[in-house]
């Protein structure tokens, strides 16, 4: 009998330990961190294959073969944990939302993660379980995925970038060129909740706002909307750049231009108040679980019914209308009473001086 | 939201415009300057001048920080954290201010050439001087910039500098005077001897009288016999100055009236002028955009607290340089000239890619009117 022990791996030490550069270079070290917590929480069957690809049916739904839907989509968010939420589950919110939108079923997700030297284990393991069950309740398995160290000070704690498939049927069209004039504009819920939320925890301006980001899957609610047979034209979710950005993307690219109405637009108190003093417009903050839906008017009040029964769709708003402008102009009828464009964001939003 | 709500209420907005419309007199034109950026920002924030009669009309005047700050002076900060190695402070739009060479400080932070500079955004001077705590081994310099609104908080930092010894903090002192800036607008050809740019009143600073209160400009009132309301930042401050404005004119009287009174008084705040006063000292003279060199328009830091003035201690002098030869921030800021009456407005002068200061911050009569109000040209 040999002499030489089985060999013994000491578990990876989550408490206390923190990424270094080995946990990148391909040995041991590698292999343990995936199985030890990536593997433990992530797992399922398509990932337990353990292969440099995931092998999957093929995709159908309603019984019948439909057309794939992909994105991508790269999270870098500071703070890393902010109220509601943390940089896990907004990476997979993120991307079922952006499949979704697009009126697919998202089936799968691969998850790459771009680690720091000296991140701790701890809060990567709690990145790493708030994605999972991100995932469960998405009902969207992460099946692949591939992580890299950086040396210190070359990342920001964690990047994560996931990419998203999902299914298709027949018979739906979404897209942002498809507004026509006359539509009208659907908003499921109020604006600014995210990024106040992580506004409200950066080190240089923390104040204390009882408001937690919105970070949330859209599949369900979207699925819920498909069902009414509304005749829907594009949905998007507002999220960089927030409600502005999207429209003025969805003008552009119909062709179209859009009357909005400040009164209809729902935004918290907390929100509007915090957008205050920082001198910034709600219009423009991100969010991270709410999208906007451009429908035949015959049907909003249908859709907005159905959006109303859903959790994420309780405070859904009709905001507007698509119109007919060459210009194509996001335009704004005032609470005050006056008319104004809402414009793209020049760069950041930045405060006034004054 | 309480306090905000009740002065942007659509109802209100209605019977006074109504007001507005009923009193002015017929033939006759009425042409009032908000001097601040912020009264710009909210008339077209709001779609203001929808309500107003087509026979009053609101030109924007230069009380905008960023869009007066010249050239020469973001290049001086520009110059500390490229070449100096300091971390430079500042508020939010001075980072997007065109300096030489299509540079801005945002351009500078993502680096030139092989250098890039440490420059931070902070939302008062307290950040700044956290800044300089937390890195006594790096120079720190804040870039003060702003009217009478923003010099007190500047003060209180340099003299909190001093008593805690904190001498790797300095300050790049910018700051302007209101009063000065509008005697040189009343002093110039085009309102008193052209005639060119009719004025019938001011709507008075919100936030900057808090601080000098409604006094300084009496002189105005009697010595030009021009009408001041001094009006909050709100939209229906600002609709309610107008009207109070239209009736000045109307009756023939020049007089300052404070339609702020919920936070400005005559005097002002005494407490925060002292401090101004006791670190402050005037500039004999300072260059601005568009009104140019303004004789004791603008503060320098006293010899008293001379060693956190950034301008001593790295020994950079202010050099001038001039704007775009096309660009017409210089008699936007005036009154003289309309921003669509630029040749670069809205085509290589945009907000993503300014030319000119009025096009920086959405307080500049460029980036406003660009902004919220560019439909309004095309229909």
């Amino acid at each position: 009998m040999s002499e030489v022990k089985r060999g013994y791996v000491r578990p990876l030490d989550v408490k206390h330990g923190r990424v270094d550069m080995t946990h990148g270079s391909g040995g041991r070290s590698m292999v343990q961190l995936i199985s030890e917590l990536f593997a433990k929480h992530l797992g399922n069957e398509y990932l337990g294959q353990g292969n440099d690809g995931a092998v999957l049916p093929a995709p159908t739904i309603n019984g019948k073969p439909g057309r794939l839907v992909m994105s991508t989509d790269c999270h870098v968010v500071s703070p890393l944990f902010f109220p509601g939420g943390d940089i896990g589950c907004l990476s997979v919110h993120g991307t079922v939302n952006d499949v979704a939108v697009m009126g697919a079923t998202p089936l799968y997700l691969a998850a790459g993660f771009i680690l720091e030297e000296g991140f701790p284990l701890a809060d990567l393991a709690r990145i790493v379980e708030s994605m999972a069950h991100a995932a469960r309740e998405a009902g969207v398995p992460v099946v692949t995925g591939d992580t890299k160290v950086v040396e210190r000070g070359k990342g920001d704690g964690v990047f994560i970038t996931t990419t998203g498939v999902g299914v298709l049927p027949d018979g739906i069209e979404l897209g942002g060129s498809r507004a026509r004039p006359g539509d009208a504009i659907i908003i499921s819920g109020s604006l600014g909740d995210h990024g106040v939320a992580i506004m409200s925890k950066r080190e240089s301006l923390s104040f204390d706002a009882p408001i937690e980001s919105d970070t949330a899957a859209l599949n369900g609610l979207i699925a819920a909307m498909l069902a009414t047979g509304a005749d829907l034209h594009c949905l998007r979710d507002p999220t960089r750049g927030g409600l502005a950005a999207t429209l003025n993307e969805i003008a552009g690219q119909s062709g179209v231009g859009m009357m909005l109405h400040e009164k209809a637009i729902p935004v918290k108190q907390v929100v509007a108040a915090a957008c205050e003093f920082l001198g910034l417009d709600p219009l423009y903050v991100a969010n991270e679980g709410k999208l906007i839906a451009i429908c035949a008017s015959a049907d909003a009040e249908r859709l907005l019914a159905t959006m109303r029964a859903h959790p994420l769709g309780r405070e859904a708003a009709l905001i507007g209308e698509v119109i007919a402008d060459d210009h194509h102009f996001v335009q704004l009828t005032t609470s005050f009473g006056g008319r104004r464009i809402v414009d793209w964001l020049a760069g950041d939003q930045l405060p006034r001086i004054c | 939201m309480k306090y905000i709500d009740e002065f942007r209420d659509g109802e209100l907005a209605k019977n006074l415009a109504l007001s507005i419309c009923a009193e002015v007199q017929p033939g006759r034109n009425y042409s009032f300057m908000e001097f601040c950026g912020g009264h710009t920002h909210a008339i077209s924030r709001y779609g203001l001048s929808d309500l107003l009669p087509p026979t009053v009309r609101m030109v924007h005047g230069p009380g905008c920080p960023v869009c007066v700050l010249p050239i020469g002076r973001v290049d001086m900060a520009i110059n500390l954290a490229l070449d100096h190695g300091v971390i430079l402070c500042t508020y939010g739009d001075t980072l997007r201010i065109p300096a030489s060479g299509g540079l801005s400080l945002m351009k500078a932070k993502a680096g030139v050439g092989d250098k890039s500079g440490d420059i931070r955004m902070v939302y008062s001077t307290i950040d700044a001087l956290q800044i300089a705590r937390d890195n006594p081994a790096r120079e720190v310099v804040f870039f003060a910039i702003g009217f009478e609104t923003t010099t007190p908080p500047t003060a209180v930092a340099i003299q909190q500098a001093d008593a805690e010894g904190l001498m790797n903090f300095s300050v790049i002192c910018c700051h302007v005077l209101t009063p000065s800036a509008i005697s040189n607008i009343l002093e110039s050809p085009e309102v008193r001897q052209w005639g060119t740019v009719p004025l019938d009143g001011f709507i008075g600073p919100a936030h900057v009288s808090t601080v000098i209160g409604s006094r300084p400009y009496e002189f105005f009132a009697e010595e030009y016999r021009k009408p001041v309301v001094i009006a909050g930042f709100e939209p229906l401050d600002v609709m309610q100055a107008i009207l109070m404005l239209v009736r000045q004119v109307n009756e023939g009287r020049a007089e300052v009236e404070n339609e702020f009174a919920r936070a400005v008084s005559r005097d002002g705040n005494v407490k925060a002028q002292d401090r101004v006063a006791e670190v402050f000292e005037l500039r004999r003279e300072f260059e601005w955009r568009g009104l140019s060199v303004v004789p004791y328009s603008a503060l320098k830091i006293r010899q008293r607290y001379a060693a956190f003035d950034a301008e001593k201690r790295f020994n950079i002098e202010y050099r001038s340089v001039p704007d775009n030869k096309a660009c017409e921030c210089g008699a936007i800021l005036r009154g003289v000239k309309k921003p669509q009456d630029c040749k670069l407005f809205g085509t290589v002068c945009t907000p993503e890619n300014p030319i000119g200061s009025c096009m920086v911050s959405s307080e500049g009569a460029c980036a406003a009117h660009y902004s919220y109000g560019r439909y309004k040209d095309m229909h």
